[in-house]
């Protein structure tokens, strides 16, 4: 499909814009459209998903219900039906198993691997066929604020102003045109991640066979404590079609802290002994990096104002947990926005006490309630680092311990253990924060 | 098609960040979309921006102490500005900058 590049867009007026064809814009764009609203999408790079990002699993509840059975035709790579969430020191790792055959029919537990090249041009795709306007190649550079409202956007190109009833914000992790307009907290060290991921290429029965996956199932692996050096962050394995997605991301805070590079930290992670051999004659074909919006509950912004919405990233919107679950809350804002924009635009009202349904809206769904739940994952880390390293490290010396075999009487070994965790552990303080991370992590 | 499972045996060829930025398809633009104070820079004594950035697009004059900027190589996160605000990070214009094959 050729995208739109040129048109003469000086003082047009459409009912609504929207800053981004990742997944918030396009489900926004998509939604909209379908009822007939008047909607232009401004998109910087040359296609859909040319600049987008992420490690590389799509969780598709909100898709599925814009879009029933899209795996049918829709450029997912593989739908996950194990999971594995590993701990590893220097030579050793343990972990949780998970793998259901529960997980390997319609609709796949929502969870699909994905290259967002492919997947975000494609639902662009959808949204176009539906009525949306896509023009690409087009930077916004400030937001046209009249009297305290946003009436429009200021883009790259000559004349190139254009005005809405309504903007949607869906600029992505880098939320340049929110931040420098006041509309959301400064990003910071502590509430963005850097992630960096190589795309490595390997036959679909390579694939198969090394992860023991029939057609197209699909396996994820995390990777926490030593992984990453015990900071703040976690490594990954996501098998796609004929390519693994193979990264790292670090609260941009631990970088620091390490004086690291990003992408010593992934090296590092790729060379552990109980990775490498996962990538075995695998050719890296494309290295990427991007944010991760890791802003608390408590530290959003109202996400609404006079004439415009936050959605996706640029909102905050990412359930920073184990879940690590961003995509499907980028696209579940999509859809609020643009249930609200509708509502306010039956009542041609787009007032900022009109508007502030969308954020009724995300409370009552999941989507606030899950970042409620998860509002002091990452400081409780930061702030009890034995979550991270320590713990982790003594469970895999004890575990192992247990298991080796060299005529140690069991009784003796047990002994043992019980020694080192008496010697390493103040049971008060782990009690303590045991239960802080039942209520914070959990 | 048949495959040679020998050839999958062997270790994966760990790339050097120059070789990765390679691979990765950019259009380049006349002007830096990055700026940096430079005396803020120059009191930074971490020099963060130097490791920070996972394309390396900062690199330190040994000369005058002042911070040259790649922009070129830039794969767009943001993490510069985030990390020390004393760079400033655009955008780059619409069209240009980097265009992911896979993402």
């Amino acid at each position: 499909m050729a995208w739109k590049t040129i048109a003469d867009m000086s003082d047009e007026k459409f009912e609504v814009v929207i800053v981004g064809a990742g997944p918030a814009g396009a489900v926004a764009a998509l939604a909209l459209a379908r009822e007939g609203v008047e909607v232009l999408v401004l998109e910087r790079g040359d296609f859909p998903g040319a600049k987008n990002l992420f490690g590389g699993i799509l969780y598709t509840s909100v898709v599925n219900e814009l879009l029933p059975e899209f795996w049918e035709t829709a450029p997912v790579e593989r739908h996950i039906v194990n999971r594995r969430w590993m701990a590893l020191d220097e030579d050793t790792q343990i972990g949780l198993d998970l793998k259901s055959a529960k997980f390997d029919v319609p609709p796949y537990n929502n969870t699909f691997t994905a290259l967002r090249s492919k997947w975000d041009r494609w639902f662009a795709e959808q949204a176009e066929e539906a009525g949306a306007m896509i023009i690409c190649e087009t930077n916004v550079e400030e937001l046209i604020v009249e009297d305290g409202k946003v009436i429009g956007l200021r883009t790259g190109r000559r004349d190139g102003d254009v005005y809405a009833d309504v903007v949607i914000l869906a600029e992505g992790a880098n939320a340049l045109l929110a931040e420098r307009a006041g509309f959301r907290p400064l990003m910071a060290p502590r509430n963005r991640v850097n992630a960096v991921k190589e795309v490595i290429a390997l036959p679909p029965e390579i694939i198969e066979d090394r992860f023991h996956l029939e057609g197209n199932q699909g396996m994820a692996l995390e990777y926490f404590g030593g992984a990453v050096k015990g900071t703040v962050g976690s490594g990954f394995i996501y098998t796609n079609h004929d390519s693994l997605s193979v990264g790292v991301g670090c609260l941009i805070e631990e970088f620091l802290r390490l004086n690291m590079a990003p992408y010593d930290m992934l090296d590092w992670f790729k060379a552990h002994p109980m990775i490498a051999p996962l990538l075995r004659g695998g050719e890296t074909v494309e290295y990427a990096t991007k944010m991760i919006p890791e802003d608390s509950y408590d530290s959003l912004s109202d996400l609404y104002e006079d004439g415009l919405l936050l959605i996706g990233d640029c909102a905050g919107l990412v359930n920073p947990s184990i879940h690590h679950e961003g995509t499907n809350l980028a696209m579940a804002s999509g859809v609020a926005a643009a249930e609200t924009v509708l509502a306010a635009r039956k009542a041609g009202d787009f007032s900022k006490a009109r508007l502030a349904e969308y954020r009724a809206r995300l409370e009552d769904s999941w989507v606030m309630k899950d970042l409620k739940r998860y509002r002091d994952t990452v400081h409780f880390l930061l702030d009890n680092r034995e979550l991270i390293d320590e713990y982790p490290d003594l469970a895999i010396r004890l575990i192992r311990r247990y298991f080796t075999i060299d005529d140690t009487p069991k009784d003796d070994v047990l002994k043992e253990l019980w020694k080192m965790i008496r010697s390493e552990v103040n049971f008060l303080k782990m009690a303590r924060q045991m239960w802080r991370a039942r209520k914070t992590m959990l | 098609m048949s495959i040679d499972v020998r050839e999958y045996l062997k270790p994966h060829k760990m790339l050097t960040l120059e070789e990765r930025l390679g691979l990765v398809k950019r259009r380049f633009a006349d002007e830096s979309h990055i700026t940096v104070d430079q005396d803020a820079f120059r009191a930074d004594e971490q020099k963060a921006v130097l490791f920070m950035c996972p394309a390396k697009v900062f690199e330190l004059n040994e000369d005058d102490g002042s911070c040259i900027v790649n922009y070129e190589d830039c794969l767009e996160c943001g993490t510069c500005q985030v990390a020390r605000r004393y760079t400033t990070w655009n955008n780059p214009q619409g069209g240009y900058g980097v265009t992911y094959h896979y993402g």
